[in-house]
């Protein structure tokens, strides 16, 4: 099966990601492999298999409310490309027009 | 725009349809599905943490506390709780959420079904039904107006954990809007699971709102008003709307899916988006989150453990023989009526004990701009007030005025002990009272003629005389009882 420019288009957007013309087709024909790939598992007798969702049976893995702050603010702005003393900084959210 | 007026003939040709989904902010300490703190207003990105930063390789762990505040708030609406609940990823791109999506309950919400009691347009109670209540986590905060360049994010609120709480479309009004968003907001504060406040964002709503022909059975197209920041807005923005779309209707125009904020000042919807966006938001399972089974047992642990409920004190209040304003007043808040609660655990003049709560206990309260867990007094000291009272020690009067002042000043002491210091005991002692009625009435021969003449009005005069002498500790009931016999004798 062959994934569609369109498709390629529309995940992007979704991702709000930008591609190049040439980026699309290699996008295209790598998704192509991948879907290729996990399209081999309908090739077998599925019939009556649960998918796998979860790596483990464990259920009501549950934590306690209790507050730890493992990191700081200082630290969490660390790796932002772009960010002041106190926020992340992205550019201009476009207020919408009012009438 | 079309014009808004409608005449009520042609708003009885229509049938209004509208639904609300309510995000509750839960008030666990910390978030839903990392051990960051949540608490309100702290500086920007301080409560936050790899998990919600949406680093690689991060795990989220899912909070215990969400679990049992979405069951407790499934017990008091009566829904059915789901025994297998499983989390979903919602994937979106936007700036303030991070991992790129929300962690939420698509195709398995805890709670299905249950309702909420209001009252119809005649006074009729009458059921609004949930469709549902999902366990989900709140997006950060993005800021556009204090960087004029860029938009700021901040975090902190980022996985706090919600409720959404979906109605079926069966709201007809306004008002029943409003009456709903009270009751579950007062639903969700007597269950100690969020504070419910809407400026701080606790509570937040949307509304679907549309309307059809009085018997069409298709629904006409709805559009959405968003971010509406006060329960009387959300009535408000409903009855315009109402009123809009049928003029647009009856102009000859169609109503088109849109959505709307509310501009209270102006009293109108304004237009926000015109198109829904296309929405594909990828739902599938959340892997990194075990299922999470909801036993009987833990359900019934948790019914157990839950506070009374405000129908429950009303129907009880009423069955006391309380008014349904008093019952309604009462249970207003939980703490009042808690208070309320723990004064007639020592008293069974329940419409005492409320005339108490609502008038001389709510005044100082209000005077005092102070909280009910303020209050200095104990309970059983204002059962104490209400049995001397009762038991005619003490005026009805001198009990809600002087005594309770001085006791609000000395709360270690008794009321009793109190009122025999302050001289306020009642004189009920009949030969006491029979030397102050002879003495009064000795005092006015010619008015007691007069009374003999048939002037019955002189009672008051010779009470006075009476109270006069007795420096106002004559028992009131029982001295105007001798006044009267001493005259017809």
């Amino acid at each position: 099966m062959k994934i569609s420019k369109e498709e390629v288009e529309k995940l992007a957007h979704l991702a709000r990601l930008e591609f190049s013309a040439q980026e699309i087709e290699d996008m295209q024909n790598d998704m192509d492999k991948i879907l290729g790939f996990v399209d081999k598992i309908s090739e077998l007798d599925l019939e009556g298999v649960e998918p796998l969702i979860y790596m483990s049976d464990e259920r009501n893995v549950l934590r306690k409310d209790e507050v730890e702050q493992v990191i700081s603010k200082d630290e969490a702005l660390k790796n932002a490309p772009d960010k002041d003393t106190d926020y992340f900084r992205v550019p201009k959210v476009l207020k919408r027009e009012e009438d | 725009m079309a014009n808004t007026t409608v005449s009520p003939d042609i708003r009885a040709k229509y049938e209004p349809v509208i639904g609300i989904e309510i995000h509750v902010q839960l008030n666990s300490l910390s978030k839903a599905y990392s051990s960051d703190a949540t608490e309100y207003g702290a500086s920007p990105n301080t409560q936050i943490s790899p998990i919600t930063l949406g680093h690689p390789g991060t795990l989220p762990m899912f909070n215990e506390a969400v679990l049992e505040s979405a069951v407790k708030l499934g017990i008091a609406v009566q829904a059915t709780i789901r025994e297998h609940n499983e989390f979903a990823r919602k994937n979106y791109f936007y700036a303030d959420l991070p991992k790129g999506y929300q962690i939420t309950q698509d195709l398995t919400p805890i709670c299905n079904g249950g309702f909420i009691e209001i009252k119809d347009a005649e006074g009729k109670p009458k059921k609004i039904n949930l469709t549902r209540i999902h366990m989900e986590e709140d997006s950060g905060k993005s800021s556009h107006d204090i960087d004029p360049f860029h938009t700021l994010i901040d975090l902190n609120r980022a996985g706090v954990p919600l409720l959404e709480i979906v109605s079926e479309p069966e709201f007809r009004t306004g008002d029943e809007a409003y009456q709903y968003l009270t009751e579950m907001r007062r639903l969700v504060r007597y269950l100690e699971i969020s504070d419910g406040n809407m400026e701080e964002g606790s509570l937040r709503c949307d509304v679907n709102i549309s309307v059809r022909p009085v018997g069409q059975e298709k629904f006409g197209t709805k559009v959405e008003v968003k971010n509406l920041n006060s329960f009387r807005n959300v009535q408000k923005a409903i009855d315009y709307e109402i009123n809009r779309q049928i003029a647009l209707i009856e102009d000859g125009g169609t109503v088109v899916q849109q959505t709307f904020t509310f501009d209270a000042a102006r009293g109108k919807t304004q237009l926000l988006r015109d198109k829904e966006d296309a929405h594909d938001y990828r739902y599938f399972n959340e892997p990194d989150l075990q299922p999470v089974e909801v036993v009987e047992e833990y359900v019934n642990s948790v019914k157990a453990g839950l506070p009374p409920l405000p129908k429950e004190l009303f129907e009880k209040y009423r069955k006391l023989g309380l008014s349904e304003y008093d019952a309604a007043l009462l249970t207003d808040s939980k703490e009042i009526a808690l208070y309320y609660e723990a004064i007639i655990a020592h008293t069974n003049n329940y419409k005492a004990a409320a005339n108490w709560m609502m008038g001389s206990i709510k005044s100082y309260l209000n005077e005092k701009a102070a909280h009910i867990k303020d209050f200095p007094l104990k309970a059983e000291q204002i059962a104490e007030l209400i049995q001397l009272v009762d038991d005619s020690k003490v005026s009805n009067t001198a009990a809600n005025g002087d005594l309770f002042k001085a006791l609000l000043e000395n709360p270690e002491k008794s009321a009793a002990e109190l009122a025999e210091q302050m001289n306020l005991i009642q004189e009920s002692n009949t030969d006491e009272l029979q030397a102050w009625v002879n003495e009064a009435l000795a005092k006015y021969p010619d008015k007691v003629e007069e009374y003999k003449a048939g002037k019955k009005g002189l009672t008051g005069l010779f009470m006075g005389e009476v109270m006069k002498l007795s420096r106002g500790k004559a028992d009131p009931k029982l001295a105007s009882k001798l006044v009267q016999e001493t005259l017809e004798k």
